[in-house]
């Protein structure tokens, strides 16, 4: 039973209500998005399930584990890459990830093939016997995103894991998670949307420390008023006209001037609800006046404006 | 304890120790550690004119120094990892409070283990004068050792309650001042004179770090006063680990 359970988690700091009554379950091969606004309460979140902080209420089971009652064995089976990826910069890299095999429990000869091994996956082979002060911030990410992953462990905890990384190495690093997730459970918790879209097989939107939204990215975009709608480049003069025409369409709702300029109209075409197709119409519709059609495409909805929705209106 | 925590204690304590001598800090610790020990041997206690081939003259001076430098060793041990945020990541790795409280202390233990060795030139230096009881030079090294890893049991409680290095210091130092005070003469003296029972006096300074090390520097191992020392390590060691138990809890 590869599995995150969580249970109730409730965490107060003071009067202050920092997680309210959390709840979900992951299992092996999901890849969970955890989305919310700065001081939604994913960062105390993540430290209750990794035990860092004990919550007020509820408890977290990795694998089956209670993090508070069998902490230990709970830790055992956890890759944890905090938030800002401390990591100790006295140290140089290698002898911070024999540290950290060493904590593990691997002993000789397997620590130094562990260790060697997670440098080559994580690019860290060039900086080995560096000291980690001296490394840039996407190194360090990285350093810390190699000791989360030295054990290969089946339950991983990231917070933030593209943080301060370049868009190439933001690349190298979803693709690693994307590739270890047949055997894992992972969560991990980001406020770039694109990387929802990127990586993760289902996204959980907290604001104000409640659970707002739970679905896959796809159905969390189907929530977007822009879904469906069909956005037509054209290249008539007068709109007006035109939206006449469109609007007496079956199935359309509204029809909005995005942009016009240089004779070019760029509209958007709403349909009545989330399942009417109106593509085929509105070109249809296009097809029988003498407007020049540019573009066509139907619009899939945008994660951002769900995002700015669900966590706007629960305030 | 099973193989698993002695190697958890072992990691730490490797981690730690190559920490010390990572930093120039160290080097610098030992050496106004070995100058301060010497002026006050050679120009206060006046070592030469005293005529005696004992180290008396030397371990006395022991206390005074350790109020200052074993602060600055053990202050950096919890601050350091919570001004970094590390403590998230040690916390959660799958070792024990108790077996990281132990592998710190052990290892600023060594270190200030290692640092009272270097003033070995002055064992030589009374063997080479007349013939020292070296069962007093060993069981005055013996009370130092335990002294220093009481002064620093404090230091380490002082460091989890905080994350200034700095604050750690003061902390560290008004609190082993104090208990080194309890039981210097003078002050108990001053106690006397305000009228406080005899019995109270002696409770005061029983509990004292200096009436348990002076009677090692006189060359008696008493098992009363190694079990006090054991017991404030003891206990500073497991009132840090609280301290760093509630701290998460906030």
């Amino acid at each position: 039973m590869a599995m995150i359970e969580i249970k109730n988690l409730t965490k107060f700091f003071g009067a202050y209500k920092a997680v309210d009554d959390v709840s979900f379950t992951v299992k092996k091969g999901e890849i969970l998005g955890f989305l919310g606004p700065n001081g939604a309460g994913k960062s105390t979140t993540m430290r209750m399930i990794t035990g860092f902080i004990p919550p007020s209420a509820g408890t977290a089971l990795i694998g089956g584990c209670d993090i508070i009652e069998d902490s230990l064995a709970a830790r055992e089976k956890l890759g944890y890459l905090p938030e800002n990826a401390p990591v100790y910069p006295d140290m140089t890299v290698v002898r911070y990830l024999d540290f950290c095999a060493r904590i593990r429990g691997f002993v000789e000869p397997e620590r130094s093939r562990k260790v060697e091994e997670t440098l080559e996956k994580c690019f860290l082979t060039e900086v080995t016997y560096q000291s980690i002060d001296t490394l840039s911030k996407g190194f360090k990410q990285r350093v810390c995103f190699a000791q989360s992953i030295l054990h290969d462990p089946e339950y991983l905890i990231l917070d933030e894991p593209t943080d301060g990384l370049d868009p190439n190495q933001k690349h190298e690093v979803r693709q690693m998670i994307r590739q270890m997730s047949p055997q894992k459970v992972i969560i991990l918790s980001t406020h770039i949307l694109d990387e929802v879209d990127a990586v993760c097989s289902r996204a959980i939107i907290i604001a104000n420390g409640r659970i707002v939204a739970d679905a896959t990215p796809d159905a969390l975009r189907a929530q977007s008023p822009s879904h469906g709608a069909v956005c037509v480049t054209v290249g008539a003069a007068a709109p007006e006209p035109l939206i006449q025409q469109l609007t007496q369409i079956e199935g359309v709702k509204t029809t909005e001037v995005l942009a016009q300029s240089d004779g070019d109209l760029k509209l958007r075409v709403y349909p009545q609800s989330d399942t009417t197709v109106i593509a085929d119409s509105v070109v249809a519709s296009l097809m029988q006046g003498d407007v020049a059609v540019k573009s066509v495409f139907v619009e899939q909805g945008r994660l951002d404006e769900v995002f700015r929705n669900i966590t706007s209106n629960s305030h | 304890m099973n193989k698993q925590s002695l190697r958890n204690v072992w990691a730490i304590y490797t981690r730690e120790l190559a920490g010390y001598f990572g930093s120039p800090v160290a080097y610098v610790f030992i050496v106004i550690f070995l100058l301060l020990l010497g002026f006050f041997t050679f120009y206060v206690s006046n070592f030469f004119e005293f005529g005696q081939a004992d180290l008396r003259g030397f371990f006395q001076w022991h206390p005074w120094v350790f109020v200052i430098l074993v602060p600055a060793v053990a202050m950096r041990l919890w601050a350091e990892e919570q001004r970094l945020g590390t403590i998230e990541l040690l916390l959660t790795f799958p070792v024990s409070l108790p077996q990281i409280m132990l592998g710190k202390f052990l290892s600023a233990w060594s270190f200030l283990g290692i640092a009272l060795l270097l003033t070995f030139p002055m064992v030589f230096t009374v063997i080479y004068l007349g013939q020292p009881d070296m069962g007093g030079v060993i069981s005055g090294y013996l009370g130092s050792f335990l002294l220093a890893g009481a002064f620093l049991s404090v230091g380490q409680m002082t460091s989890s309650m905080t994350r200034s290095q700095v604050v750690s210091f003061i902390l560290a130092v008004v609190i082993s001042l104090f208990l080194i005070l309890a039981g210097y003469p003078p002050v108990n003296a001053v106690l006397n004179g305000w009228g406080a029972p005899m019995v109270l006096v002696n409770l005061i300074s029983d509990l004292s770090f200096l009436t348990h090390f002076i009677s090692m520097q006189k060359g008696i191992i008493d098992l009363r006063d190694v079990l006090y020392f054991a017991s404030v390590i003891g206990f500073m060691l497991f009132a840090g680990a609280v301290v760093i138990q509630n701290r998460r809890i906030a």
